[in-house]
């Protein structure tokens, strides 16, 4: 008797082609996203506010009701769609230059302010889209197109750790970094994504989710390569944790 | 500071109340600011009166979030607003050309003030172009009303609603630091206009369908050219059924003064000033500055020996004046920078001085 291993989400789009770079990680970023809209029965119910970069092809994927936002702005957008409909469930899904660089000071406020939204933010240490460019979590001393002799302090400044500063908004109910690098850790990130969302449908606060990604095009590695810089490079930088999650007390 | 909708009954009230109170009576559900003189009090009186209707207020953390909120909140179909003055409102300009894009009702109520650059908080009318022309990317148009009394400010906020709604385009109550301040009687009508279905395009979750998807990222240049030709076709027919203004004396006229806004207060006392003279002058008023009234204007300009536009800023309504007389007239201009608008006694000299 045939065992089925593997289900395609009912939240996926039917007709979508994949769109990203071999060895990416958004594809099971976006896969997860949908498995667990699928398990939590949120699929109906949801509006995603899309962002700029790579990231803005989720509504490509998800058949879902989705708001496009100018760069940066997803979290404003996602408070607007979420005041206006408090009964729905509202998420974001942006890119580390979106969320953490130009679209800072939405992504602590809405933290701040307690917003009943979930964010999920894939950290690829570049901007993807553009080519490669330096970025708000570039690490120390990694080149890039605008970092041709590498990132150094004395130039370029710190990256940014988005998961602790996450953390330590009041407002937020559950802050997480996680890695797709391995299948334990798939697992892992995608139960952070559904604490995430639980927290949205519990009403208590921010619910947010950093996804250490790949992004072999821009690295010029293979995607074997690329994993092994996550692992070896970006984790022990950004490193994998609950930084915050108040149902745990 | 409520004020009811009572038939006949008259409340004496600043226009930035009346803009905020004509806004809840027409059924606004979210508003979404950030401060600026001098249009603040509409921040602060919404902030305990949509509380206290269960209705949503966010403080937001900059007029960038703010308006973006409202393009979130008018994504799911309700009525949504925001609010601001000149300088921030620049600030707003990304987001105003992603509404146009996206097609989303947005309600701006700008309140103008001194600029460029910080500026002062003095009236002025120096964000006509800001708002008629566009400061943000791309072709696009958005709805510009432009009140001259409070009453106007009360009932064309109504309008506002109406017509961002009616063509799912961002539309822009054009007053300034004078109406915002300023306190005259008004009476409060129950909003006028029927409500729009907005049920095939609105997000509310897919629920029995596919999702929807409001978007304005067309990355084949084809479909662009498409789009665009379809936004343009709904901006023709906006001008075609929404142009209004008001014209006095203008039947016999020689000279038609062309103003807008607070301004034009002072311009109508003017002109009864000339008359008192012998002078034949006219009023020729505004009130949509998108859609522009060119058409009457132009034919005015068949029997009209001189136009001259009236303005707070260095002259900016003048040239749509120009572009709509075409050369069948000249067109000549009053102005003063920033501030009250030139008395009734200085617009006569000048126009003697033009004549």
């Amino acid at each position: 008797m045939a065992t089925q291993v593997f289900k395609i989400a009912d939240t996926f789009r039917k007709d979508a082609k994949y769109t990203f770079c071999p060895g990416c990680d958004h594809g099971v970023a976006i896969r997860l996203v949908a498995e667990v809209l699928d398990e939590l029965g949120l699929r109906d119910n949801a509006i995603v506010a899309a962002a700029i970069g790579c990231s803005v092809t989720i509504y490509d994927f998800l058949n879902i009701d989705a708001l496009e936002s100018p760069h940066g702005r997803a979290m404003a957008e996602a408070t607007g769609i979420k005041r206006a409909r408090p009964d729905k469930f509202v998420f974001t899904y942006q890119g580390d230059g979106d969320f953490a660089s130009i679209g800072l000071a939405e992504s602590m406020h809405a933290a701040l302010r307690g917003e009943k939204l979930s964010a999920i933010c894939i950290n690829n240490t570049t901007y993807g889209m553009t080519g490669g460019q330096l970025g708000p979590t570039t690490l120390v001393g990694q080149v890039t197109t605008t970092s041709p002799t590498g990132r150094n302090l004395e130039y370029y400044g710190y990256p940014i750790k988005i998961a602790e500063h996450i953390a330590l908004c009041d407002g937020t109910a559950f802050s997480a970094r996680v890695s797709l690098d391995t299948v334990a850790n798939i697992r892992k990130a995608k139960q952070a994504i559904k604490k995430a969302f639980e927290v949205q449908m519990k009403g208590l606060g921010f619910g947010f989710v950093e996804i250490l990604s790949s992004c072999p095009t821009n690295w010029r590695m293979t995607p074997e390569q690329a994993h092994d810089r996550v692992r070896n490079e970006m984790m022990e930088v950004f490193k994998p944790g609950i930084y915050k999650d108040i149902t745990e007390n | 500071m409520v004020a009811e909708c009572v038939e006949n009954k008259k409340v004496l009230i600043k226009g930035n109340f009346a803009i905020a109170q004509a806004a809840i009576n027409a059924g606004c559900e979210c508003y979404f600011g950030y401060p600026i003189t001098p249009q603040s009090e509409i921040g602060e009186f919404m902030s305990g009166k949509m509380q206290e209707l269960g209705r949503a207020y966010v403080s937001a953390e900059s007029e960038l979030a703010a308006i973006n909120m409202v393009l979130g909140a008018c994504s799911t179909g309700v009525k949504a607003m925001s609010s601001s003055s000149s300088c921030a409102v620049a600030l707003m300009q990304e987001a105003l050309s992603y509404a146009t894009a996206d097609e989303l009702p947005v309600v701006l109520v700008s309140v103008m003030r001194g600029g460029p650059g910080l500026g002062n908080i003095y009236p002025s009318q120096g964000d006509y172009f800001q708002s008629t022309k566009g400061g943000g990317n791309g072709d696009y148009k958005l709805i510009v009303l432009a009140p001259s009394t409070v009453q106007e400010c009360a009932d064309l906020t109504y309008k506002a609603f109406y017509l961002a709604q009616k063509y799912k385009n961002p539309t822009v109550l054009l007053a300034d630091g004078l109406l915002g301040q300023m306190m005259e009687p008004v009476e409060f009508k129950p909003y006028p206009y029927p409500e729009i279905d907005n049920s095939s395009w609105a997000l509310t979750g897919a629920k029995g369908r596919d999702g929807r998807i409001i978007r304005s990222y067309a990355p084949l240049a084809d479909n662009q050219c498409e789009f665009l030709e379809k936004l343009y076709e709904k901006y023709r027919k906006i001008e075609e059924n929404e142009t209004e203004w008001e014209e006095i004396g203008t039947e016999d006229a020689d000279i038609v003064l062309v103003s807008f806004g607070s301004t034009s207060r002072n311009v109508k006392t003017a002109a009864k000033l000339c008359r008192q003279k012998g002078l034949k002058v006219g009023v020729f008023r505004p009130i949509t500055l998108f859609p522009f009234p060119n058409k009457r204007l132009n034919e005015l300009a068949d029997r009209v020996k001189k136009f001259i536009t009236v303005e707070v800023n260095m002259g900016q309504m003048v040239n749509d004046v120009k572009l709509a007389v075409n050369g069948k007239a000249p067109v000549e201009l009053i102005h003063k920078g920033v501030g009250a608008p030139p008395s009734p006694e200085d617009i006569m000299s000048q126009i003697e001085e033009l004549i």
